[in-house]
């Protein structure tokens, strides 16, 4: 919505298409906040250095050097287009704590800011007038001669497929967190737009770098916000002990989120584990009991709710069972500063796109300024090439070609494996085996689940066979996006030989900056494997070293 | 454990009329009836229609009667919907049914649309934020946190009779911008919330605040712009009038009169609209519900008056 409101505001004609209503994506979960150096004695630099070392040195420095220095004004605009902040006591903005940062800058509207920041976008769009197809399914990207050409989509309400041809086209599709069971995201995270691109020949970049948090909730993965333990709460395990000073003596529970997942996983997998209310010991304690019960309910209300009604547990008064689970796509579509891809006319920017400002693990509340501030550019930029271009010619011929694949699914005889039973195989073969630790044998494993599923799914019927809202059908599209998704991830992962950041090799524990201090970048082939292609990483001022907290 | 879901569906492309089917399956201790709902389309039918994506009352997706209460589904744990083992679920009320439990927010978005939504700062913009005091955001934000999802418009008593009515989520949304200190046009806003479909028309039925899963509370709301649209003059309006003769009438007799209400409500020199009185009138005649022209005193009236007197006498010395 940022891009699409940037490029509006340059005068270009944009619509925005989205498979559910704009305010029911994704960005409205986001809880903690966004990072921004805006207070006194922070700098632009400090913040680019701790995002440097949160990335394991692997994002790209002049990305990070960007998102750094124009971080203070995006967080000001969001302001000032009406999103409501947390005030100080002079009705300035106020910032709390947050992981891997070293000192407070992330700015929040209670545990709801993600929400808060969608919703003013939205009002923002209504505002500007941009023309909005909600529930639009896009099943195509149409290149034409090298170009963006215009892409096909399915109307949910009548299920026609309709052509929208465009000078340029700005992916903004979000993760693909649903590759992984269970995981953080919601359902409709199925990474459809990496999946679009990649098969229309854009290479996919950084992709083994999968975040887990360290605090979801057993029951259902549901996210307990970074913003609990920047307000004070503790992780603690069987034995009542804060586990983390033992792996972060100057962080302790702020330290970044891989190195939190890992230590919580290992004491996890150590015995230390408690009760998970599913008959295991998969959790550690996350504990608040010895903070204020209204400040809790003021600043933390939305996390308040969730353990309540899924754990059963009221965080003001015990403490809440969580584990490491699946959480953010680090990686994506491999863009430039301006959101281009390498086809010319297909940006991409937010959790899809892959600048990279992330590189092998990202910082809590850096990625919806990610989101607001490649959004912005991007719009920018594809508004400027919009000008200077012509339609390319594409036909029906596109339409067609996505009714042809359709009516194929649905001829299918209704009996056969369903869908969500693929789906669900393949969630727990990436969770099992790449997740937070990994190793050779293993992933060779999922790859090869991974192809079987892969077949399976060509023979997968749907069993709704009406036009009408067939959310059936648009599973099985999803699906097919996140085998790809699934695919590079995998690849990628037994490529990166080395540990760092979110990717941890137990057969190779160390970081290594002689050979790897590169990005893998993995492509589409129609005729063959997908190919495999490394880019250095861009280091500007800071020089990789060993990673405490 | 395990439950049954009685589900109403309709599939435009094959029934005539919504009918209801049964899903019995097994769920565990903490789930919510929405994952009941999945684990059904994903196990049993496949071609169940509904919208769900957060599982966590973030989204807006999946608010439904459960039971026949306005609910978000994933909000709503099964162990509470079905203590007997049978839980009821229906698409949402007031607006039309697209497919099983998925309706048409067309309706619903349109009334959001027409309140304005969206902040007017002032037009000098400072360097940085405005400055705002936290009191007032925390105030905002409680409005903020209205995630659209429709909970209040499915019950709505006056969507019921007269769908123009803008609704309860609409107007929460208007006094979202009314309440922000940083808002810069309350007048004209509060203005046309003035006129018929606005702040006026709600009849006070606290259905959408039983309703809103997130305490979003719409009809304070909506009596917190009245308040705000009288201190701004904006009087000479059928609700006011209808508020002044209903206190009116119940300090002096100690209860509600409907026939002065009725009448005073459009202001004794309104021909036109009295005349447009009397068929419901005669309605209400034909129902015997129509309310005796001799409105007697009641018991302890006398002490209803000194509540009033008494109370009028605080409002004037703060
Ligand atoms: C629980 C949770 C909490 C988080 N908290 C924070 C936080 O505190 N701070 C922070 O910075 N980050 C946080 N994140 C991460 C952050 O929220 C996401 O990375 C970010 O919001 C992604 O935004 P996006 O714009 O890229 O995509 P999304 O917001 O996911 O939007 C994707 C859009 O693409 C559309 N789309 C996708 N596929 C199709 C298709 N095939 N056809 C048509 N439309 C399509 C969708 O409809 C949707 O509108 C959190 C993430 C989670 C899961
Ligand atoms: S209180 Fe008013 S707005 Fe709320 S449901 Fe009743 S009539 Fe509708
Ligand atoms: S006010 Fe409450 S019930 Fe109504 S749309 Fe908003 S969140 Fe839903
Ligand atoms: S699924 Fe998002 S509100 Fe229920």
């Amino acid at each position: 919505m940022r891009a699409a409101l940037e490029a509006k505001r340059r005068h270009a004609d944009v619509a925005l298409i989205s498979k559910v209503h704009p305010v029911r994506s994704h960005s409205v979960a986001a809880q903690g906040g966004i990072n921004a150096p805006l207070s006194a004695g922070d700098s632009w630099e400090s913040h680019a250095f701790d995002t440097v070392k949160g990335s394991d040195y692997l994002g790209d420095q002049d990305a990070i050097e960007f998102l750094s220095r124009e971080a203070a004004q995006a967080v000001v605009d969001l302001e000032n287009m009406g999103v409501a902040f947390h005030r100080g006591p002079e009705g300035k903005l106020a910032p709390r704590n947050f992981g891997g940062a070293s000192q407070a800058r992330t700015y929040f509207v209670g545990a709801i800011t993600g929400h808060a920041i969608l919703h003013v976008m939205f009002e923002q769009l209504l505002k500007a007038g941009v023309k909005i197809y909600e529930e639009w399914f896009v099943t195509h990207l149409a290149i034409e001669g090298g170009f963006a050409a215009g892409l096909v989509a399915q109307e949910m309400l009548t299920g026609k497929f309709h052509l929208i041809r465009a000078k340029a086209i700005i992916l903004c599709t979000g993760g693909c967190g649903r590759v992984y069971e269970p995981s953080t995201n919601a359902l409709i995270c199925t990474g459809d737009g990496m999946s679009l691109a990649w098969r229309a020949g854009a290479p996919l970049m950084d992709m083994e770098m999968v975040q887990y948090h360290p605090t979801t909730l057993a029951n259902n993965g549901a996210l307990m916000t970074e913003g609990a333990r920047g307000d004070g709460a503790q992780l603690r395990n069987a034995l009542g002990d804060r586990f983390m000073i033992k792996y972060a003596p100057n962080k302790i529970d702020l330290a970044s989120r891989d190195v939190v997942s890992r230590a919580a996983q290992t004491e996890i997998d150590a015995g230390r584990g408690v009760d998970d209310g599913l008959g295991g010991k998969t959790c550690v304690y996350l504990d608040c009991t010895h903070l204020d019960r209204d400040f809790i309910l003021e600043r933390l209300g939305e996390i308040y709710e969730l353990a309540l009604q899924f754990a059963n547990v009221d965080i003001t008064r015990q403490p809440c069972p969580v584990r490491p689970g699946m959480h953010y796509q680090m990686g994506g579509i491999k863009t430039d500063l301006d959101g281009a891809t390498r086809i010319p006319g297909l940006y991409a920017a937010g959790e899809c796109a892959c600048v990279s400002v992330h590189g092998g693990n990202r910082l809590g509340a850096n990625s919806l300024l990610d989101t607001v501030i490649f959004g912005h550019r991007a719009g920018a930029h594809a508004a400027e090439f919009a000008r200077q271009v012509d339609f390319r010619p594409l036909s029906e011929g596109v339409v067609m070609e996505s009714e042809r694949r359709a009516q194929a699914v649905l001829s299918r005889p209704a009996n056969g494996e369903s869908i969500a039973k693929i789906r669900l195989d393949l969630g727990r073969t990436m969770h099992q085996h790449a997740g937070v630790w990994r190793e050779v044998k293993g992933l060779q494993t999922a790859l090869n689940t991974l192809y079987t599923l892969k077949e399976r799914y060509q023979k997968a019927p749907v069993q709704d066979k009406g036009k009408v809202f067939n959310t059936n059908l648009v599973f099985h599209w999803e699906l097919g996006y996140m085998l790809d998704s699934a695919e590079t991830i995998l690849l990628s992962a037994i490529h990166r030989t080395e540990s760092r950041g979110a990717h941890y090799r137990t057969d190779y524990p160390e970081r290594d900056d002689q050979r790897w201090l590169k990005h893998i970048l993995v492509g589409y082939r129609p005729d063959g494997a997908p190919t495999i292609e490394y880019l250095p990483v861009t280091l500007t001022r800071w020089k990789p070293e060993p990673r405490v907290y | 454990m395990q439950v049954t879901y009685r589900i109403k569906r309709f599939d435009p492309e094959v029934d005539k009329t919504p009918r209801f089917q049964d899903f019995t399956l097994q769920v565990g201790e903490n789930d919510s009836v929405l994952d009941g709902m999945i684990k059904i389309r994903e196990e049993q039918d496949g071609s169940l229609a509904l919208r769900c994506s957060c599982r966590a009352a973030i989204c807006g997706s999946c608010a439904m009667r459960v039971n026949g209460e306005p609910r978000l589904m994933c909000k709503t744990r099964i162990r509470d919907a079905a203590p007997e083992g049978l839980v009821k679920v229906e698409p949402m009320g007031n607006l039309p049914v697209v497919k099983d439990l998925v309706v048409d927010m067309g309706p619903f978005w349109q009334k959001v649309r027409a309140v304005k939504p969206w902040l007017e700062p002032p037009a000098a913009k400072p360097e940085r934020e405005y400055l705002a005091p936290n009191e007032a955001m925390r105030e905002v934000v409680g409005v903020v946190a209205c995630i659209m999802c429709g909970a209040c418009v499915s019950d709505c008593t006056v969507w019921e009779v007269d769908p123009n009515f803008l609704g309860p989520a609409a107007l929460a949304k208007a006094y979202r911008f009314v309440a922000d200190p940083r808002n810069t046009d309350n007048d004209e806003r509060l203005k046309s919330l003035t006129e018929y479909t606005g702040i006026w028309d709600c009849t006070h039925c606290f259905y959408c605040v039983q309703a809103c899963p997130k305490d979003v509370a719409p009809m304070e709301r909506i009596l917190a712009l009245r308040r705000e649209a009288i201190k701004h003059g904006y009087t000479d309006h059928n609700g006011v009038r209808h508020s002044d003769s209903f206190a009116q009438s119940v300090k002096d007799s100690g209860s509600l009169n409907e026939g002065r209400l009725a009448v005073e409500t459009q202001g004794y020199l309104n021909l036109p609209a009295l005349i447009g009185l009397a068929p419901v009138g005669l309605r209400a005649l034909k129902a015997g519900k129509m309310p005796s022209p001799l409105h007697h005193k009641r018991p302890g009236a006398s002490q209803v008056k000194r509540i009033f007197n008494e109370l009028e006498k605080e409002e004037k010395t703060t």
